[in-house]
């Protein structure tokens, strides 16, 4: 499971992070002493070349980070599904759900389909374990893990409401 | 008009035509250098629009750009950057002297000139130009590549070694003995360990001297500490410039950073100063002479750069693609040749050594960041493509 990740000086400007990947890509950070950073996706046939930059501002790149660590929750989560005849599921809550607007406690989804939301993605916002207190806003994703009939009947509840 | 009405009216038009060539420069995606040389040029003895009354004034503006431009150098880097590179490219820092600095001292010796103007061209094609380099990295988006550190630290070697060849440089201009030669690189060498020991053990010492929280201080403060030990290092012929270099050095953390945001226009303006100065000492006249042999040792020295590069990054372990573009972004020479060349032309040694060193740079600073962008061009791209196929074919 360990990652190779190269670390290079670069003298007067800043740093550079490479991972290194399986299929033997190369993808860079180069972080600026100024705080500023941009990614580098390096080129097949030249794996020593930059073959495209993408200066990131901080907030793009907390979102990025978030989109990568929200997909990675989602894909082990996805792992545990042999095992137990469990599944996982991304339901998006639509603009006319009776819970939109709302909080997670009101749709009692855990008590009335035995299946447990495990986190809401909000735009690029990952909501880890949602508290019953937590928000919920149309154009949400939920992210649950239940049974097949369990998470049916959540994604009818999610857009129905109770009943 | 009186001396002082014509000196403002003089530094106006100069500064406000230096603001609207670097933009012109800026709109072509070149360094301002060649342009900035070619106003002084133009402005200087036997120029088109000669300048009377501020020349004292523009002499002593470019010594402070010439302070100013090595103490931000020394800013830029940490002392601990500064040894890692040693320590990890001293081969290619030496091939990098020995590929580059001997073309210039066997033109020297070809032309007739003697053993100092040897000595001083040798620096002039040794030393790139890590302003014009670093820039057109950043412009060429290249700062993420592989072969990025290999360039940077043979940068930084040759920005180091210059702490060591000027004091070298001014010993011999000033025609010293073998004995006081050695006594400035003697001095040089311990106030170079002495600096970069300090900074990298005690980095807080000296950076304790300032606050970096308050800018008039900061600002005044740091550029008086770099301006007399320059000055104090002039005096024992260790070169202004060096001791400049080694207060940016001995800087560090917070302070530096501070320090070299608010000294950055400064530098801008002073050494636009320096440039047009190293212009209007050169008659324009005297650079037809010289061209031809300019353009041979542009040439000349070109080549070895691209074979530096080329060596250092196979060393490095890069690709074939890599290792071209490590040679052929090194080729820029700049501001370290046009303060080598002053060095030796204020003190009296060759007169056609300025219009050479200007016309070479010129012909280097445009010439270089041009071939740079070779590698980015379609056929040295579908090149780099058809190997990689051809390898990936063979791999199956």
């Amino acid at each position: 499971m360990s990652v190779r990740i190269e670390r290079v000086e670069l003298p007067g400007i800043g740093t550079r992070h490479d991972v290194l990947t399986d299929s033997g890509r190369r993808v860079g950070v180069v972080s600026y002493r100024t705080g500023e950073r941009d990614l580098a996706l390096f080129d097949i046939d030249d794996p020593d070349a930059a073959s495209d930059t993408v200066t990131l501002t901080d907030d793009e790149a907390d979102a990025l980070a978030n989109v990568l660590g929200a997909s990675v929750m989602i894909g082990q989560l996805t792992g545990i599904r042999e095992a137990a005849g469990l599944y996982t599921e991304q339901l998006v809550l639509p603009a006319t759900s009776p819970f939109a607007g709302g909080v997670l406690g009101d749709t009692k989804a855990r008590t009335r389909t035995r299946t447990s939301i495990v986190a809401i993605i909000r735009k690029a916002e990952v909501i880890p374990s949602p508290t019953p207190q937590t928000d919920l806003q149309a154009g949400d994703t939920v992210i649950a893990v239940g049974t097949r009939p369990g998470l049916d009947s959540l994604a009818k509840l999610l857009t129905h409401g109770a009943g | 008009m009186s001396q002082s009405t014509l000196l403002l009216v003089e530094v106006g038009v100069l500064l406000l035509a230096l603001g609207l060539l670097s933009r012109l420069a800026n709109r072509f995606g070149i360094s301002a250098i060649p342009l900035f040389l070619v106003a002084g040029l133009a402005f200087g003895h036997g120029g088109a629009l000669p300048l009377s009354a501020s020349e004292e004034f523009f002499h002593t503006g470019s010594e402070i750009g010439v302070i100013l431009l090595l103490l931000l150098l020394g800013l830029e880097y940490t002392a601990g950057e500064l040894v890692q590179s040693l320590s990890r490219s001293r081969m290619a820092g030496l091939l990098d002297a020995c590929l580059n600095a001997l073309p210039g001292a066997a033109f020297a010796l070809l032309l007739g000139w003697g053993p100092v103007a040897a000595v001083a061209l040798a620096g002039v094609t040794w030393v790139s130009s890590s302003g014009v380099i670093a820039g057109m990295l950043r412009d060429l988006g290249r700062l993420g590549n592989r072969e990025t550190p290999t360039i940077l630290s043979v940068l930084v070697i040759e920005d180091l070694a210059m702490a060591f060849y000027l004091p070298v440089l001014a010993a011999v201009v000033v025609g010293a003995g073998l004995v006081q030669g050695l006594t400035t690189l003697v001095i040089a060498a311990a106030a170079v360990v002495a600096i970069l020991y300090l900074a990298l053990r005690h980095g807080r010492v000296v950076s304790s001297l300032f606050s970096a929280s308050h800018p008039e201080s900061l600002l005044l403060g740091v550029l008086g500490l770099t301006i007399l030990v320059a000055g104090l290092a002039q005096q024992v012929n260790v070169s202004a410039a060096v001791g400049a270099f080694l207060v940016g050095i001995a800087l560090s953390g917070q302070v530096a950073h501070a320090a070299e945001e608010l000294l950055t226009p400064l530098r801008d303006l002073f050494a636009a100063i320096f440039f047009v100065f190293f212009g209007l000492a050169t008659d324009p006249a005297d650079i037809l002479p010289v061209l031809v042999p300019a353009a041979v040792l542009a040439v000349a020295s070109i080549a070895t750069k691209v074979l530096t590069g080329y060596l250092a990054a196979k060393r490095a372990g890069m690709g074939i693609p890599g290792r071209w573009r490590t040679g052929l972004a090194l080729t820029p020479r700049g501001e370290f040749s046009i303060v080598i060349a002053g060095l030796a032309v204020g003190a009296g040694v060759e007169p056609q050594l300025a219009p050479l060193a200007t016309a070479y740079v010129l012909i280097t600073v445009v010439a270089g960041p041009l071939l740079s962008r070779i590698p980015d061009s379609q056929w040295f791209r579908a090149a780099v493509r058809r190997r990689g196929d051809a390898l990936r074919a063979a791999a199956r």
